[in-house]
């Protein structure tokens, strides 16, 4: 795992995320455990585990909805501590949620335009859209339907498109495949690896541990708000303790 | 039916559609507040009271002509509605241990204050703006002089009419072709996401609050040369604003605005059946149908059509 490690951090030199010891509370609750990962540029990374291990509260303290209470965030070098959650994605950052969270009542192309109020994703709106289109064609064709009407795999794409009409640098997905049909998971899981292909940094939350570890440059396995393990996908797919906890072999 | 009773019918509905339009307006600032704050404002007339007076200063003074005070009462009241959201609403909305049904309460003491305010200011007495045109009207028998029946219709009413018509589609413009616009539906649907789309969630409620106080001023403007001022006078339009806001659906604009012409047709047909004094009584017949009823309110019918459950 030492190799695996290596690698990350032979990809682009310094990593574009780096989370550093962070404790996370919910009220009086801790469910982050001095958390410390990193994503190097142009990586997929994953975290992967349980209902209830912390990852979707990872992502959402990296997206500034939640405050650690020590510890703290680097991203591109800088401290996110004091940069406040709506500015992140004028600085590449983009979170796709978990549950998609589209605006139902908004039509798709109102959607993808709220992916890109401000900046350079601003200005270059139209063009970007037009790009994203070209990716998911189907939403060219409903540009003016109202999300909500959209097919639970439709809703997946208009979530991921609206996070590429901000220019992403870094892109985190909540659990992109969750309640799609299996022939959809893997345009799903296609599309995120297109993402990365095309320059974007990935980080991947997702419960579907055998499809995310194929795709993943690195993982790190999160239980009750710890990381346990870490490596690269194909030595997590190979590891006693994954296959019997997550792949149910 | 006989040509004097379809008369009576027409002039009616006619009255009932132009003060429908009215109640839209204020149905609409009250509603645009309730879907990106999540509380009812209940000083909501009060700020339209706050408006007429405005108008009405102008006009006592300068002789200006209401319809005109609405550039002044407008932005006037924004910045209103910007102060007390950021100096009384948002410092309340930040303590966890106040339930959101008791922020409520907050904007029943902001309407409290400020009527008494008016009352320091103005004692209570009643007031209007003799404007020139106040009985001025328009007659069908004018257009068409053999018309079996006879139709009027009252020139300030009808002007009231078209500017709320006119604000009501600069409104729409604003809120689904504008950046700004989208950005507060945004937040009025998911507020997480909206901010995870880099929208400023603080600053789109307190600019949406300003938006809605100057809505219902500039109402209070159109109110003034067809109605009479004084200072308790906010009380029963924050009621009207209430029974839109359900009416309509809770932070729905476009079910504000059918919600405001049902409740305007109905207030009108009940003055003009039953009695004049009766048609507040209609008002809360409406209301409690469409709370038995249609709980959604003109919104979950619309709902219900183009999402098909």
């Amino acid at each position: 795992m030492s190799a695996a490690a290596a690698s990350g951090a032979a990809s682009g030199g310094a990593p574009l995320l780096e989370v550093r010891g962070i404790d996370v509370y919910y009220g009086d609750v801790q469910v982050l455990w001095d958390l410390t990962f990193s994503v190097g540029k142009a990586e997929i990374v994953a975290l992967i585990g349980a209902n209830g291990a912390g990852k979707s509260t990872t992502l959402k303290t990296i997206s500034g909805i939640l405050r650690p209470r020590r510890g703290e965030i680097l991203y591109g070098g800088e401290s996110l501590t004091s940069i406040e959650p709506y500015d992140l994605v004028e600085r590449g950052l983009v979170h796709v949620p978990e549950a998609r969270r589209l605006f139902v009542e908004m039509s798709v192309e109102e959607n993808l335009d709220l992916g890109a109020l401000r900046g350079e994703a601003r200005k270059r709106r139209s063009q970007t859209k037009e790009e994203v289109f070209d990716l998911f064609p189907r939403l060219r064709e409903r540009r003016r339907q109202a999300s909500g009407t959209l097919s639970g795999g439709e809703q997946q794409m208009v979530a991921i498109a609206r996070g590429l009409m901000g220019l992403p640098k870094l892109m985190m997905f909540d659990e992109p495949s969750l309640g799609l049909a299996p022939i959809l998971v893997q345009e799903i899981f296609n599309v995120v690896k297109r993402i990365r292909d095309e320059g974007t940094t990935v980080l991947l939350v997702e419960q579907n541990v055998r499809q995310t570890l194929a795709i993943a440059d690195r993982a790190y396995v999160l239980e009750t708000g710890r990381v346990e393990m870490e490596g690269s996908g194909q030595d997590l797919l190979r590891d006693p303790h994954v296959k019997a906890a997550y792949l149910g072999l | 039916m006989s040509a004097a009773k379809i008369e009576v019918l027409l002039q009616t509905l006619i009255s009932g559609l132009l003060l429908g339009g009215l109640y839209a307006l204020i149905g609409l600032g009250m509603t645009i507040i309730m879907g990106v704050m999540k509380i009812i404002n209940l000083a909501h007339g009060e700020l339209m009271m706050v408006g007429m007076y405005v108008a009405y200063l102008l006009f006592a003074w300068a002789h200006i002509d209401p319809y005109l005070s609405i550039l002044v009462a407008v932005p006037l009241l924004f910045f209103l509605g910007v102060a007390l959201q950021k100096y009384l609403v948002n410092p309340v909305l930040k303590v966890d241990a106040i339930l959101p049904e008791n922020q409520v309460i907050l904007t029943v003491g902001i309407g409290m204050v400020l009527a008494n305010l008016a009352t320091i200011i103005f004692k209570s007495d009643y007031r209007t703006t003799p404007v020139d045109y106040a009985t001025k009207a328009w007659y069908l028998t004018d257009l068409w002089k053999d018309s079996p029946i006879e139709l009027s219709l009252s020139f300030p009413w009808t002007v009231s009419f078209l500017f709320a018509v006119g604000i009501t589609a600069a409104l729409w413009f604003f809120l689904s072709r504008t950046d700004m616009g989208k950005s507060i539906r945004a937040t009025a649907q998911d507020k997480d996401a909206a901010m995870l789309m880099g929208v400023n969630v603080e600053r789109m409620r307190v600019f949406t609050f300003g938006l809605g106080s100057a809505l219902v001023g500039a109402a209070g403007c159109l109110f003034l040369p067809i109605y009479y001022l004084y200072p308790d006078v906010g009380g029963q339009f924050t009621l009207t604003g209430f029974v839109i806001t359900i009416l309509g659906g809770l932070g729905s604009t476009v079910g504000a605005i059918i919600g405001g012409l049902i409740l305007g047709v109905f207030e009108s047909l009940t003055a003009t059946y039953v009695g004049m004094g009766w048609a507040p009584v209609g008002r809360f017949v409406v209301f409690m149908l469409v709370l038995v009823f249609v709980p959604g309110g003109v919104a979950s019918l619309l709902r219900r059509r183009r999402f098909g459950k």
